[in-house]
């Protein structure tokens, strides 16, 4: 059992990472990677649903008659993104406001369909959860690098607080940062996903070479 | 929006707010199914008529019914119920009369239950504030949009499939870095109108 938890964190974090190899489910949440905060919310967000639509899928997964088992799986996972809808509406309406259908955007996205199919379904209630958490986290530190990235070209800033800015005035340079408006337009969003894939395939493929694991 | 005339939606929608390029809705089967021309116009009409559709369904459940009774935060499960159900519908219809189209067009049919571009639709013209018609050919318009989007794509990767490509950064690498100068090539149009 030791081994087969160690064994799923390390396929959902790195070797089978569901953004960089199997490439699923950016639609929902490369929209809103130009800002880092909101990129973790809708991390958050996501994690929360494809754990829990995990758990209750492995809890019933004997009880759906297998013919409409995509429909109650989609049906399921909706409820969970309505829960957190109305949870981030009460809470912090701006950013509801920010992602706007983004937010519901999380039932199609394909990483939880895709998770339910091929692990909840078929599998315990527990490592379901685990496998949920662990490909929603999976998912989420690769945007939010991306994200991090962005918001820091695109606006010179880290978490809202500006950084470039007073950095390149100290250094000397009195116009200051210049922001790159091409990282928050799509463009951006584009080429830094396509060049952080390049990077993980570069460096899985060097750890193939060199006979690690 | 009541006085942006539907026209100008339409077209926004395919050039200037493309719903791939700009939003970033309908990335997985984009990615997927972008290898050839013949399947990407198949899965592009498919895509065009059930957004059609779908957005004129839930216009009227939304308007009609979920508001109305108060209940409009339940509309993701209902969305999803309906655009679930045409696609359903349209499985059957293409099944019954076009058995070569069906073979080629079978397994991404469910796909597109789960295409974002669908729902996202639906859920922009709520935001939005469309009425009718602004939702039908803002419907249509990015459906015509993605279609447009995913040929060119399948293009240019039917053309490319013999070139070079570091070994890293093939298959989705290489699409995305194509789709990401795809979008900088439709930001030119965004000076033409600009819809939110």
């Amino acid at each position: 059992m030791k081994d087969s938890i160690s064994q799923i964190i390390k396929d959902d974090l790195w070797k089978n990472n569901p953004v960089t190899v199997q490439i699923l489910g950016i639609c929902s949440t490369l929209a809103v990677t130009n800002i880092f905060l909101n990129t973790l919310i809708m991390g958050l967000g996501l994690t929360f649903v494809t754990a829990f639509s995990a758990l209750t899928i492995s809890l019933l997964r004997n009880v759906i008659p297998p013919r409409v088992r995509m429909m109650v799986q989609v049906l399921i996972i909706s409820s969970f993104v309505v829960i957190v809808d109305i949870f981030l509406k009460a809470y912090v309406p701006n950013i509801s406001k920010a992602l706007g259908p983004y937010v519901g955007l999380i039932i199609t996205n394909c990483i939880i369909m895709g998770r339910m199919e091929a692990f909840a379904s078929s599998n315990e209630p527990g490592s379901a959860f685990l496998d949920g958490i662990m490909s929603g986290i999976g998912y989420s530190w690769v945007l939010l690098v991306i994200a991090f990235f962005r918001e820091l070209l695109g606006f010179g800033s880290i978490l809202g607080c500006p950084v470039l800015d007073p950095l390149m005035k100290s250094i000397g340079v009195s116009e200051g940062w210049v922001q790159w408006a091409f990282m928050i337009m799509a463009p951006g969003g584009f080429f830094m996903l396509a060049s952080f894939i390049w990077i993980a395939n570069s460096i899985s493929a060097h750890q193939v070479a060199h006979g690690k694991k | 929006m009541e006085h942006l005339s539907p026209w100008v939606i339409f077209f926004a929608a395919i050039f200037t707010g493309n719903i791939l390029l700009t939003y970033f809705l309908g990335m997985c089967s984009f990615l997927s199914v972008s290898k050839q021309i013949k399947t990407a116009v198949g899965l592009g009409l498919a895509v065009t008529f059930v957004l059609t559709v779908t957005s004129a369904l839930n216009y009227f459940i939304y308007y009609q019914i979920l508001k109305p009774f108060h209940i409009d935060y339940i509309r993701y499960i209902v969305f999803i119920g309906v655009i679930a159900a045409t696609v359903q519908l349209l499985e059957m219809f293409i099944e019954r009369y076009s058995e070569p189209l069906y073979i080629n067009l079978g397994i991404f049919l469910p796909l597109i239950t789960v295409n974002c571009a669908i729902l996202g639709v639906s859920l922009f013209m709520i935001i939005r504030k469309y009425n009718f018609i602004q939702s039908v050919l803002f419907g249509a318009g990015s459906g015509l949009g993605w279609f447009l989007a995913i040929l060119a794509m399948a293009g240019i990767r039917e053309r490319m499939k013999e070139d070079k490509v570091p070994s890293a950064l093939q298959g989705p690498g290489i699409t995305l870095i194509i789709a990401g100068i795809m979008a900088m090539a439709f930001i030119g149009f965004s000076g033409i109108v600009q819809i939110q």
